[in-house]
């Protein structure tokens, strides 16, 4: 039991590991590209704009188990097989592709026009405008982001197992629900679970910390005055408290 | 130093046409300070965008330097090396700041410098000295949001003249700040200008900002400049809204039989000494009603209203001598009457 586990968490690990990876270098610039090429967006186009969307909207449309499915072929021809934990990685990766890249979009999206602005007027192209302004200024939303993702991941390896891709899940389903080994299937919800909060506190903690640079909130006590008819008393203090853009 | 010729832009959403400039033909001499003023919606922002191509404009040219702008803009809406080229040597102030929050302060004056491809230590050695140049040393490893508007606002400046520009644009550089620290911002920007030769292209809202450091300024409305030239020209210009509205003057009349002019100093002659000769030659009471005068440049400029005894006709001889005195003469029939640009919340 003790070498099947921890072979399956490094299954696990090694599944989740790779498809973020693909997930991050393949969905950032997808998620950028979303922004710019909209409307009034720097590198305006339509068209590309148009078959980017709707094949970000297909994908993620799809339940994860038919994705899988779909892709058999494509699996083959890129790792050879469809079966174990190499095969696994591309539906994952796929399907996390167009799930990161929105989140990108949306994070991206919330990046002041203004210093897009600030930094052409000094001579900046759109690659600078990318990597000086876009990138850093959302990174704690795109770590916010990438923590979502990982969880998802970690959740569709589950499912992943189901067509002998190995790892945790794969594990849980043939002890806990095949041979009636609830034990075994406890110890494994359980390892989830401590992995998932692990991947939360982690990005979370990240996010936060380059929140605050950026005095985003966090700052200690912020005093708000409430009205004094509502309830909850004239004075809360409020640890969360946002600032606004003049800060 | 900063010319427009019959600059136009019209915006197209959604099948709606909005000509936000109409015509315009701008003219910065070099090393001046050059308010722009107007209401909301008068095409301000548009102008300033349009001076470094931020915005394309419609038709019309743009030349800064000598160098014609708009040749460079190419066909696209991306802009091509030489309009970039072209824009590091412009810098430009915002009203938010637009500083990236990610970055500290030190990070964010080396930015342009970046851009430029500057080496590591020439960055962080430029950027010190400007950051010592606008009273900021102690903040360079801060980020932004531990500074105060008036500072950011520093730091905005500080990162625009990072690339040795010769033009400054500056899109209400001073609206979001308190009055206090506007003027020491404004401060801050004329001993640029005189110390570094830099000409100053401002946007503003407040009259007062005009008068305490533009050498020139334009009155927007509906996409045209409708007035524009130094002050003291302003000044010249019977009728000059803008000049009535740098300079207001008010009161009424104490009562029947009682003639109000408004007397227009452009700098020739000094106020007292004409006040109390009129009043010694004619042996007449003259009541000062208002007055809004300043110096510049060691003379007196401004407008004062005041009150002569008796009907127009009665005084057409001291105010002939008002005029001999080479000062503008205006007879204020309506005093209810206020100037426009007053009205529409201009700080005072
Ligand atoms: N991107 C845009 N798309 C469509 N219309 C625009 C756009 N920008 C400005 N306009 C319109 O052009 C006109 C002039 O706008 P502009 O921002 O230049 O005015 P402004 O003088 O700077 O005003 P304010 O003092 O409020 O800043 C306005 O009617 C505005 O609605
Ligand atoms: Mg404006």
């Amino acid at each position: 039991m003790q070498p099947l586990l921890s072979q399956a968490c490094w299954d696990t690990l090694y599944m989740v590991g790779w498809s973020t990876l693909i997930a991050v270098v393949v969905g950032l610039p997808l998620g950028i590209l979303l922004v710019l090429t909209d409307r009034g967006g720097l590198l305006h186009n339509a068209v590309l704009n148009k078959v980017i969307g709707q094949v970000v909207n297909i994908v993620r449309s799809m339940p994860f188990i038919i994705l899988m499915v779909a892709l058999m072929s494509f699996t083959r021809w890129i790792v050879g097989t469809t079966i174990g934990r190499d095969a696994a990685i591309v539906p994952l990766a796929v399907g996390a592709i167009p799930f990161f890249a929105r989140l990108v979009e949306t994070s991206v999206r919330e990046v002041d026009g203004g210093l897009v602005e600030a930094v052409q007027s000094m001579g900046g192209n759109t690659w600078t405008v990318v990597r000086k302004v876009l990138v850093p200024e959302s990174l704690p939303s795109l770590i916010s982001a990438t923590t979502t993702t990982v969880v998802a991941i970690i959740g569709y390896t589950a499912m992943a197992g189901t067509v002998g891709a190995g790892g945790l899940g794969d594990l849980a389903i043939r002890y806990g629900y095949q041979r009636f080994e609830s034990q075994m299937m406890w110890i494994i919800v359980a390892i989830l679970a401590i992995a998932i909060a692990v991947v939360q506190f982690a990005g979370d903690s990240g996010a936060r910390v380059l929140h605050r640079r950026a005095g985003k909130g966090g700052e200690p006590f912020r005093f708000r005055k409430r009205a004094a008819f509502l309830p909850g008393g004239p004075v809360t203090a409020d640890a969360t408290a946002t600032p606004g853009k003049t800060g | 130093m900063i010319t427009t010729q019959g600059l136009t832009k019209v915006y197209r959403s959604r099948g709606r046409e909005v000509t936000a400039l109409d015509g315009v033909d701008l003219h910065v001499r070099e090393g001046e300070v050059f308010g722009v003023i107007g209401q909301s919606g008068a095409g301000k922002s548009s102008l300033i965008r349009c001076v470094n191509l931020l915005e394309r404009p419609t038709s019309g040219t743009v030349t800064v330097a000598g160098q014609d702008l708009t040749a460079l803009a190419g066909r696209g809406a991306r802009a091509g090396r030489e309009l970039r080229e072209a824009r590091s040597r412009i810098g430009m102030v915002f009203q938010h700041f637009n500083l990236l929050s990610s970055r500290t302060v030190q990070d964010n004056v080396e930015l342009p410098l970046e851009i430029l491809g500057h080496s590591g230590q020439a960055r962080s050695r430029k950027a010190l000295e400007l950051l010592d140049l606008v009273g900021l040393a102690d903040k360079a490893k801060s980020y932004p949001a531990q500074l105060s508007g008036g500072q950011k606002q520093r730091v905005g400046i500080a990162r625009a003249l990072a690339g040795d520009p010769k033009v400054l644009l500056s899109d209400e550089a001073t609206s979001a700040l308190d009055p206090e620290t506007t003027r020491s911002i404004l401060e801050l920007l004329r001993d640029l200008n005189r110390q570094l030769g830099l000409t100053v292209l401002l946007i503003t809202h407040e009259m007062d900002v005009v008068k305490t450091v533009c050498d020139s300024a334009a009155l927007m409305e509906g996409g045209q400049i409708v007035e524009s030239g130094t002050v003291s020209e302003l000044l010249a210009t019977p009728g000059s809204e803008l000049a009535a509205a740098l300079f207001p003057v008010s009161g009424d009349a104490s009562g029947e039989d009682r003639t109000v002019i408004d007397v227009t100093f452009h700098g020739e002659s000094a106020t007292q000494p004409v006040i109390s000769q009129l009043s010694r030659t004619y042996n007449i009471d003259i009541s000062i009603l208002g007055a809004a005068m300043d110096t510049v440049g060691g003379k007196q400029v401004g407008r004062m209203r005041i009150e002569l005894p008796g009907r127009y006709e009665d005084n057409v001889v001291p105010i002939g001598f008002l005029r001999e005195q080479g000062l503008q003469v205006e007879i204020v029939e309506n005093v209810a009457q206020e100037p426009v640009l007053l009205k529409e919340g201009v700080t005072k």
